[in-house]
């Protein structure tokens, strides 16, 4: 039986399509929008190198869910409440938070060591409670497992629109305050020294960070939720350099890969729903790695390439310009050269070459001059020798130039 | 004592020996300020692990460490691509690779083939020290029995050889480990491939994980790895004798922690066991946080102490 004919197919196409459920299409919704807060605050957490602090955060919140669920059975109720555990989540996650913090005050504790100190031990009085729950015949424990590694499939759906409210809540305050965050993720001194709460700014997006960890534990579960907040914005580094367009592109990275995620789990009942969301996120990266076009790997062997052939180009010009019109001895330079029509079957400069010659030439002696005078007055991103220098290289170190070889 | 020797000795045998090989490896982890290689480690080598026993179809040592080197070389690739062309922070590359791999894992784990081995989700978070059995033990006499001795469980045997032989290599590698870790440039000086025993360390550092990867989980190997260490750091000024500090208390807690689990409920009159690997874990937390509070490195007590009234 081929994987198209068979039932899993038929149920993800099913699922991706919409048709399975009202239920199952909130859920999926819902998760969805919980990738996109995730994947635009997730921008600044790995702006600010916050990533591994995240990690430990997630990790200390599994003691605060049991026993948040310990106290919801002894108050008598019947089943998990979610805001219940969220709270508990939440209390757990910020003692963890403050635990690493105290040990950092430590000189003889660095901050990696902190973080895997706490992160492993909370994790393991976690998993000690959650031992001791699985002995008691509570309602709703079972559901607890889904903290670890995500079950979207299990949630009901009045679970799912309280994720995607308080998840669209958090979308929006990064979006007002996205000036504030992105002055006082890049330049701190500036933001502090025009008057700005910059503590306050920080304070602020640590608290968005925490609450989206707590708001996708459910889903992605807790062992693997600092991949939304981080796999998408390192695909969406890829794109641009402007923090605009990654927030952007890594929200909807996010939402994709949560939609995708939340899909693949009720087409494959067994596979946990934060491992799919995490490998959609990851195949993003994958992909953004090799085939983003200014920053992805082909793309930067590519440019690189035509730097050279370029550069290479406009040396043989200048050569020509100075009577030497000896062809490159570099065959891949030579086939450059006999597709841009410079040369002739011979090798010899065509009349195109001949007449751009000068030009080119004046154009590289200016660059090699201005390299020689001032250096660090060369803008970055330009191509050296290739772009017209006049156009590109400040008016005032062209005259001092052009003056001294005058 | 039959149900001792067969249940509770071989588990708190194996407990102990996963703490002491993971204490070994992270006192120099936590020196080289690498505690979160560990961490990495751990989760990134899940995929490896997998393709071992589907491959070979059990459970022995040797695949599942060969399929775990692959992974982490792989894992090492990748975290040197995202740096190098994504221009990410080296904690978010790490952060990328890690949780993309140990996810990739989780659903190969899934897909059924690995059931078959008896591996799931459960054992690589939490470990599975609760079924360690040797059950050919008959009695106190089985301790000296060779026959009884060869059923040990095969958990017990790989974390006992594995710690004695990273024991030997460090008694017997003392000074140059010790050179290479604090002073690279006067090692290589001396004459001592400081390279080569960094790298080292990093090896013995991933063989300690993929081996207690399987009795105590992966998120809690992270905690044997970091807190023993760090404790012993703040207590000890010595490298020898923060090494030998770091291995006492990871030898207490593995029998503490296992104690406690599996006998505290009982004495507390609730006929319960709890999870053990968790148990020690949390006790190396508490323990950190012990020495943390106490200690004269900056410590909250020596602080408020200091304080005049």
């Amino acid at each position: 039986m081929t994987f198209i004919g068979s039932e899993a197919f038929v149920r993800l196409v099913e699922v991706f399509t919409l048709q399975a459920g009202y239920n199952a299409n909130t859920v999926m919704a819902g998760t969805a929008v919980l990738g996109a807060a995730a994947g635009v605050v997730g921008t600044f957490v790995f702006l600010r190198g916050r990533a591994l602090i995240s990690d430990a955060l997630s990790h200390a919140t599994l003691p605060g869910i049991v026993l948040a669920f310990l106290a919801g059975s002894a108050l008598g109720f019947q089943t998990r409440s979610l805001p219940l555990l969220l709270v508990g989540a939440t209390l757990s996650g910020l003692v963890g938070v403050l635990a690493m913090h105290a040990l950092t005050r430590i000189r003889r504790i660095t901050e990696d060591a902190a973080i895997g100190a706490v992160l492993g031990s909370f994790f393991g009085l976690g998993v000690v409670l959650l031992s001791y729950v699985q002995t008691l015949s509570a309602g709703g424990q079972a559901g607890l497992h889904h903290f670890l590694l995500g079950q979207a499939a299990a949630m009901a759906r009045s679970e799912a629109i309280t994720i995607a409210v308080l998840a669209a809540f958090a979308l929006i305050l990064v979006v007002l305050f996205f000036k504030e965050f992105r002055l006082a993720a890049f330049d701190r001194e500036f933001a502090a020294g025009i008057g700005w709460p910059v503590s306050a700014i920080d304070l602020g997006m640590a608290a968005l960070g925490v609450a989206v960890t707590v708001i996708g534990l459910q889903t992605v579960g807790l062992v693997m939720i600092v991949a939304l907040l981080v796999v998408p914005p390192v695909a969406a580094r890829f794109w641009s350099n402007d923090v605009k367009v990654i927030a952007l592109v890594a929200g909807v990275v996010g939402a994709f890969s949560a939609f995708t995620g939340a899909a693949a789990s009720y087409a494959f009942t067994s596979v946990p729903t934060g491992a799919a969301i995490v490998l959609a996120a990851g195949a993003f990266a994958v992909f953004s790695l090799f085939f983003a076009p200014k920053r992805g790997i082909i793309g930067v062997a590519f440019a690189a390439l035509r730097f050279r052939l370029d550069l290479a180009q406009a040396r043989w010009l200048s050569s020509v310009a100075k009577g030497n019109e000896a062809a490159p001895r570099d065959p891949l330079v030579r086939a450059y050269l006999r597709m841009a029509g410079l040369t002739g079957g011979a090798g010899m400069p065509t009349a195109a070459a001949r007449a751009s010659a000068p030009e080119v030439s004046r154009n590289l002696d200016l660059w090699i001059a201005a390299l020689a005078r001032r250096p660090e007055s060369v803008p970055p991103g330009v191509r050296f020798g290739i772009d017209r220098a006049r156009d590109v290289l400040p008016s005032d170190l062209i005259a001092e130039i052009e003056g001294r070889a005058a | 004592m039959t149900t001792f020797l067969q249940i509770d000795l071989p588990a708190a045998l194996t407990a102990l020996f996963a703490t002491l090989v993971c204490a070994l490896a992270g006192n120099f982890l936590v020196l080289r300020r690498e505690a979160l290689l560990g961490d990495a480690l751990s989760h990134a080598v899940l995929p490896g692990i997998v393709v071992g026993f589907l491959l070979s179809g059990t459970r022995a040592a040797l695949p599942m460490i060969l399929g775990a080197a692959g992974a982490a070389v792989l894992a090492a690739v990748l975290v040197h691509f995202v740096r190098r062309y994504g221009r990410v922070e080296p904690g978010a590359a790490l952060g990328v690779v890690f949780t993309v791999m140990f996810a990739l894992g989780v659903v190969m784990l899934e897909q059924g083939a690995a059931h078959r081995v008896d591996l799931d989700p459960d054992c690589v978070l939490y470990g599975q020290l609760e079924t360690v059995i040797w059950l050919a033990a008959q009695g106190p006499g089985s301790l000296i029995d060779p026959a009884a001795l060869a059923q040990l469980p095969r958990e017990l045997v790989t974390l006992a050889v594995t710690f004695s032989i990273l024991a030997a290599l460090t008694a017997w590698f003392w000074k140059e480990i010790k050179i290479s870790t604090f002073d690279p440039e006067l090692a290589t000086s001396l004459g001592i491939p400081a390279n080569f025993f960094r790298f080292g360390v990093t090896l013995a550092a991933a063989v300690a994980t993929v081996v207690s990867f399987e009795a105590v989980g992966s998120i809690l190997v992270v905690a044997m790895l970091v807190c023993p260490a760090a404790a012993a750091r703040l207590v000890a000024n010595r490298f020898g004798s923060q090494l030998a500090v770091a291995l006492a208390i990871a030898a207490f807690t593995a029998i503490a922690g296992y104690t406690a689990a599996a006998f505290g409920p009982a004495a507390l009159g609730a006929p319960i066991a709890l999870n053990a690997a968790g148990m020690i874990a949390a006790l190396a937390g508490c323990i950190l946080g012990v020495a943390a509070l106490f200690t004269r490195h900056g410590g909250p007590w020596r602080r408020a102490a200091a304080q005049p009234a």
